[in-house]
C-alpha cells in the first residue's frame, strides 16, 4: 500500500509496446539498456528528462500490441513510480502487475491532468489528486486476488508462497 | 456457456464459469520464444524450482531473431537452447526444424481443440482457429506456469462475430475479414474480451484463413479469438493431431456482450494505413501509394495458401525494379512445399528474395528493415510507428494477393491491375 507523489508526464491514446520499447532493442533484456530507449520515439531522451518518482499519465489502451514484458520493465527502470491511464491493454496490465509496476485506471483524472503538474496517487484509498487544486478522482480498485499479487510485490513472490518445490 | 467459458471451466475443475470470474486454470502448453523465453527462464530460476511442471508441455521456439541476427540475439537463443537441453523439453526446435511459432505449432499438430494454451507472444491467440482457448501473456506468467502448470485468468465476456455471405471478390481472404472487423471496432474494440466467429460464411474460409483471423484478434485488444470445430477443422487436424478431439460448442443460451456482422459478399480486400491496424480502407479507396518494399510472410500470412496466392499473381511477372520483394515461408514444411510446387521458382524469377522462416522484418528485427521515409506493404499484423524500422518509415497491411500485385506495380494495387 503506497502513496505516490510526482510530476506528470503525459502520453496519448493507444501508446503501443513498440513505442514503449521498440523491438529493435529486444536482443537485450537488461534493465539499464531498456530504460535508455524507453518511450524514445514519443519523448526523446525520456529517461534523462524524468526525475525518479515521476508519474506517467496515458490515454486509452496503454501498452497495446506485443506481450513483451520488457515494456513495463523499461518504464519501471527509468524511475517512473506508477502509471495512471484511461485504460490499459490486457497483456500490459498483467505484465505490470506481475513485475510490480503500479498501475491505476482513472479515466476522469486523465482528462483533468496536464503535463508537468504534480499529482498524488493513493493506492489504498483508490484516488488520484491534483496537488494544486486538491481535486480528487477515483481510481479503479483491483479484484482482491490481483490485490494479493500486488501486495506480494510481484507474481513470483506470490507464486513462491504457493509452490511445492518439486526437486 | 460460450466455447471459451466451457474450455476455461474444464481447466479449473468447475461445472460453470462466467464472464468476470477470476480462475486459476491448468495449462496444456506453455510457449515462449527467443525474445520472451530468456526473461521467463531468468524469472523461473528465481522461483528456486529445479524442474518444469511437465517437460512435454513446454514449447520454446527460437523464431524472432533466429537464425541469429547479431551477437546479442545469439546469446538469447543460446539461453533458450541450454534451458531446453537441461529440462529435456519435448518441444524445442532448432533452426533448420523450427518455423514461425504460430505457423509451426498448428501445422505439426502440437496444439488442438479444447486445449488451453498460453504463450509469451501476443499472437498466441492464433490457435483459437482450431477451437482451442489460447492467449498471449508475459514472461513472468510463463515462468510461473512452467513451475506450477497453472495461470490466473479473468474469464472474458464474448463478442459474437457473425460471418455471413459468400465472397464475391476472388482475392478476399481471412486477412480482409479481420482487418475489416478491426476497422469497425477499433484497436481496443474487444479489449479483455473474446471474439467468437460464427456463421454460415465460415464454410468459405479455409483453415489458413481462419488462423489468420484468430491471429489478429489481439489487434482489436482481444484476449482470444475462437472458432468452433467443423468439417474444415477436422480435415486439417487429420494426420497431424493425434490426441482425441475435445470439441465444444456454445450453448443456445450463451451470453454475449454484443454481436457484429461481417458480410463476405460485399467485402473488398482491405488495406490498413499507418499507424494502426484499425485505419482500414477498401482497396478501391487507397489512391496512389508508392512503396519501397513488400513483405509476404509472418505468423499472420506465412502459410502455404498465402504462398500459393502470391505465386499465382507473380507468375511470369517482374517485380518493380526499385522495390524489394521479401517472401518468408512460415515453416520448413511450407518452404519445402513451395519448392515442390514451383512457387520459389516463380518468386525468384519475378525478382523476389526468399528468406528462411523467421519473424525478422515484421517487428523491425532484420531481413528487411526500413530506412527513414520508406514505405512497405506487408502481410504482417502491425503497422505501429517504427514497427519495421526507422520511426519515420511507414507500414501498410494487406493480404498476400494485394502484396504480390503491389510488388509488381511498385504502388499499392489490386491483382486486377496486373492481369
Amino acid at each position: 500500500m503506497a502513496k505516490y507523489v510526482g510530476k506528470v508526464w503525459i502520453v496519448g491514446d493507444d501508446v503501443d509496446t513498440d513505442l514503449i520499447i521498440a523491438a529493435r532493442y529486444l536482443n537485450d533484456s537488461s534493465e539499464d539498456f531498456l530504460k535508455e530507449h524507453c518511450l524514445e520515439d514519443v519523448i526523446p531522451d525520456f529517461h534523462n528528462k524524468i526525475a525518479k518518482g515521476d508519474i506517467l499519465v496515458a490515454g486509452k489502451n496503454f501498452g497495446c500490441g506485443s506481450s513483451r514484458e520488457h515494456a513495463p520493465v523499461a518504464i519501471k527502470a527509468t524511475g517512473i513510480s506508477c502509471v495512471v491511464a484511461e485504460s490499459f491493454a490486457r497483456i500490459f496490465y498483467r505484465n505490470a502487475i506481475n513485475i510490480g509496476l503500479p498501475i491505476f485506471t482513472a479515466p476522469e483524472a486523465v482528462k483533468a491532468i496536464s503535463q508537468g503538474e504534480e499529482i498524488v496517487v493513493d493506492s489504498e484509498e483508490g484516488y488520484v489528486e491534483q496537488v494544486k487544486t486538491g481535486q480528487k478522482y477515483e481510481a479503479e480498485k483491483f479484484p482482491s486476488f490481483i490485490q494479493e499479487i500486488i501486495e506480494a510485490g510481484n507474481l513470483l513472490n506470490y507464486v513462491q508462497r504457493r509452490v511445492q518445490k518439486n526437486d | 456457456m460460450t466455447i471459451t467459458e466451457k474450455i476455461l471451466a474444464a481447466h479449473c475443475g468447475l461445472e460453470e464459469v462466467k464472464a468476470g470470474d477470476l480462475i486459476n486454470a491448468r495449462v496444456d502448453l506453455v510457449l515462449s520464444n527467443d525474445i520472451t523465453g530468456p526473461v521467463a527462464i531468468k524469472e523461473f530460476r528465481k522461483l528456486g524450482v529445479k524442474k518444469v511442471f511437465d517437460r512435454t508441455k513446454i514449447a520454446m521456439l527460437p523464431d524472432h531473431f533466429a537464425p541469429n541476427k547479431d551477437i546479442k540475439s545469439a546469446q538469447q537463443c543460446k539461453e533458450l537452447r541450454e534451458f531446453a537441453k537441461e529440462q529435456d523439453l519435448t518441444h524445442y526446435y532448432e533452426v533448420g526444424k523450427v518455423g514461425i511459432e504460430h505457423c509451426f505449432l498448428p501445422e505439426q499438430g502440437i496444439v488442438g481443440p479444447g486445449e488451453l494454451i498460453i504463450g509469451a507472444d501476443s499472437h498466441t491467440c492464433t490457435y483459437g482457429a482450431l477451437g482451442a482457448f489460447s492467449t498471449g501473456v508475459g514472461s513472468t506468467d510463463v515462468a510461473a506456469a512452467m513451475a506450477t502448470g497453472e495461470i490466473w485468468l479473468r474469464v472474458p465476456s464474448t463478442i459474437k462475430v457473425n460471418i455471413v455471405g459468400q465472397p464475391s471478390n476472388p482475392w478476399v481472404s481471412g486477412k480482409d475479414v479481420i482487418l475489416a472487423l478491426i476497422g469497425k471496432i477499433g484497436v481496443d474494440g474487444a479489449r479483455y474480451q473474446s471474439l467468437e466467429f460464427v456463421g454460415e460464411g465460415l464454410k468459405h474460409l479455409s483453415m489458413d484463413s481462419r488462423l489468420t483471423i484468430c491471429n489478429m484478434a489481439i489487434e482489436a485488444g482481444a484476449k482470444n479469438g475462437i472458432i468452433a470445430v467443423d468439417e474444415i477443422t477436422k480435415e486439417y487436424l487429420k494426420g497431424r493431431y493425434h490426441k482425441p478431439l475435445i470439441i465444444y460448442e456454445s450453448d443456445e443460451d450463451a451470453v454475449y456482450d454484443r454481436e457484429i456482422e461481417i458480410d463476405l459478399s460485399t467485402l473488398k480486400p482491405q488495406v490498413a494505413f499507418p499507424h494502426a491496424p484499425s485505419n482500414t480502407r477498401d482497396i478501391d479507396n487507397v489512391g496512389e501509394v508508392v512503396i519501397d518494399q513488400v513483405v509476404i510472410g509472418s505468423c499472420t500470412n506465412g502459410r502455404i495458401e498465402d504462398m500459393r496466392i502470391a505465386a499465382q499473381i507473380l507468375k511470369g511477372k517482374r517485380v518493380d525494379p526499385y522495390l524489394r520483394l521479401i517472401v518468408i515461408p512460415g515453416t520448413q514444411d511450407v518452404y519445402k512445399q513451395c519448392i515442390e510446387e514451383g512457387i520459389l521458382d516463380i518468386i525468384i524469377d519475378a525478382g523476389g528474395v526468399v528468406s528462411p522462416p523467421t519473424c525478422g522484418p515484421c517487428l523491425g528485427g532484420y531481413m528487411g528493415v526500413l530506412a527513414k521515409g520508406e514505405r512497405a506493404l506487408s502481410t504482417t499484423n502491425r503497422n505501429f510507428v517504427g514497427r519495421m524500422g526507422h520511426p519515420e518509415s511507414e507500414v501498410y497491411l494487406a493480404n498476400p494477393a494485394i502484396a504480390a500485385a503491389s510488388a509488381i506495380t511498385g504502388k499499392i494495387s489490386s491483382p486486377e491491375e496486373v492481369e
